[in-house]
This record gives structure tokens, sequence and C-alpha cells, in this order.
């Protein structure tokens, strides 16, 4: 499988969307007007587009970098093993961040 | 006298020739510490949504009241210097591959310091500048 590219993929596009997180915390930091733009722009279609993929590319990113933690340690070089790390790290990104946007609706932060 | 034809002798041995050239002892710095900061990261994730979620549906105020507190400024604190620290070393890594010309390579490595120095100072002020009420 070719999810190392997907790994440093997702490495690249959260490096750009470390500046969500800084707007938003310097937004808190600033002022009333400026969170609310911020609120704005994230909960407009893009905004949550953006940032859903923003916690995807989080979870898998995560996930995958546990599993060359794993290498790292020297386990998991076996076929099946290596299967089952990289599909488990593909479904478990997907299934975290339905989970945490799932979370977030119900908890009726996101309206 | 020596014969003309005679090359100049040097006593320098080899090892003159190659002592501190060698490796620095710390070729393996950034790949450590990119495991330190995954896996702080790693630890540090559930707080950090929770965090997030807490703020979610209220204003810049009730923002302010949930990220000034103590314990959530020094975890969003954290979390800021392991991503900052983390995703500084894995673009240079990417730039290292795919970034063959030596001057945009150098420009390159460096734009990538400036960005992540400027994310991390950034949100630890402000995370500080709430937290202290200013």
């Amino acid at each position: 499988m070719a999810l190392s590219i997907v790994h440093r993929a997702t490495g690249i596009a959260l490096y750009a969307g470390t500046l969500l997180l800084v707007w938003w915390l310097v937004a808190a930091a600033s002022g009333h007007t400026a969170y609310a733009t911020v609120q704005a722009f994230t909960g407009s279609i893009i905004g949550r587009l953006i940032v859903f993929g923003y916690t995807w590319a989080l979870m898998h990113h995560m996930l995958s970098g546990i599993r060359h933690l794993v290498w790292d340690l020297g386990y998991g070089f076996k076929a099946n093993e290596r299967e089952a790390l990289t599909w488990g790290a593909l479904i478990g990104g997907i299934v975290l961040t339905i989970l945490i946007w799932i979370i977030a609706y119900a908890i009726g932060g996101v309206r | 006298m020596s014969a003309p034809d005679t090359p100049k002798r040097s006593m320098r041995t080899p090892l003159g020739r190659v002592r501190n050239l060698g490796a620095a002892h710390s070729g393996t710095s950034d790949f450590w510490r990119q495991r330190i900061t995954a896996v702080a990261m790693t630890l540090l994730m559930l707080p950090v949504i929770v965090v997030v979620m807490m703020t979610l549906g209220s204003n810049q105020a009730g923002a302010k009241v949930v990220l000034g507190s103590l314990p959530i400024a020094v975890i969003m604190l954290l979390f800021i210097l392991a991503s900052t620290w983390h995703m500084k070393i894995g673009m240079q890594v990417v730039i290292e591959d795919y970034v063959h010309n030596e001057k945009l390579k150098l420009i390159s490595v460096m734009l990538n310091n400036f960005f992540s120095i400027a994310v991390a100072l950034a949100a630890t002020y402000a995370i500080i500048k709430i937290s202290s009420g200013v």
C-alpha cells in the first residue's frame, strides 16, 4: 500500500492547517470582533469542509504515525501485520473523524 | 641533496587530515525529537480535542474563560510546542527529499524555520495573553 505518501501529504496539510489554529487562538486573545470573524469562517460551508478535512488529516496522520512508531520499535513487519496496521490507520482515521464530528454536533457546539 | 623529482613529503598522517571532520554526533537528534514530539502529541490529542469542544458554541468571552484556565493553558502550550517542532522537522525532511537546487533548498529550509517559529510564538503569546487577562 502506498500509505506513506498519504502520511506525508496529511503532514503537509496539517502544516498549513496550523494557521487555522493560530488564527483561532490569536482571535480569542484579540477580541470579540476577531473571534466572531473566525467563527463566521469556521461556520461557513467552506470553513466546515476545511475543519473537517483538518480533523481527518490530524486523525489519520496520528494513527499512521503510531504505525511508524510500532515499526521503529521493531514490530509489525510481517505481511499480514503490515496490512493490518495500514488498514487500521485508514479506517481508524475515518472512524475517529466522524466520531469527533458527531460528538461536536451532539453537544450543540456546531450550528 | 635529494633528487629534484622527489615529491615533497608530509609528515602528517591521514588521521590528522580527517580529525574533527567526522560525524558531529548529533545526526540523529532530529530523528529522535520527531519521535518525542509525536508521542507527546498522541498523549495530548484527547485533552486538546476536549478543550476545543469546550469552546464550541461560545463567544470570545467564553473561549477566553476556557483557554485562560491554568491546566488548559498548559495543555495548549505543550501541544503548540510539540506540534510546531514536529512540523518544522517534518517539512525539512520533505524539502530535503524534493528540492535539489542548493540555493532553493537553503531558502526553503530557512523559510520553514521562520514559519514554524512564527506559528509557535504567535500561538504561545496568544495563550499567555489570554491567561494573564491583559
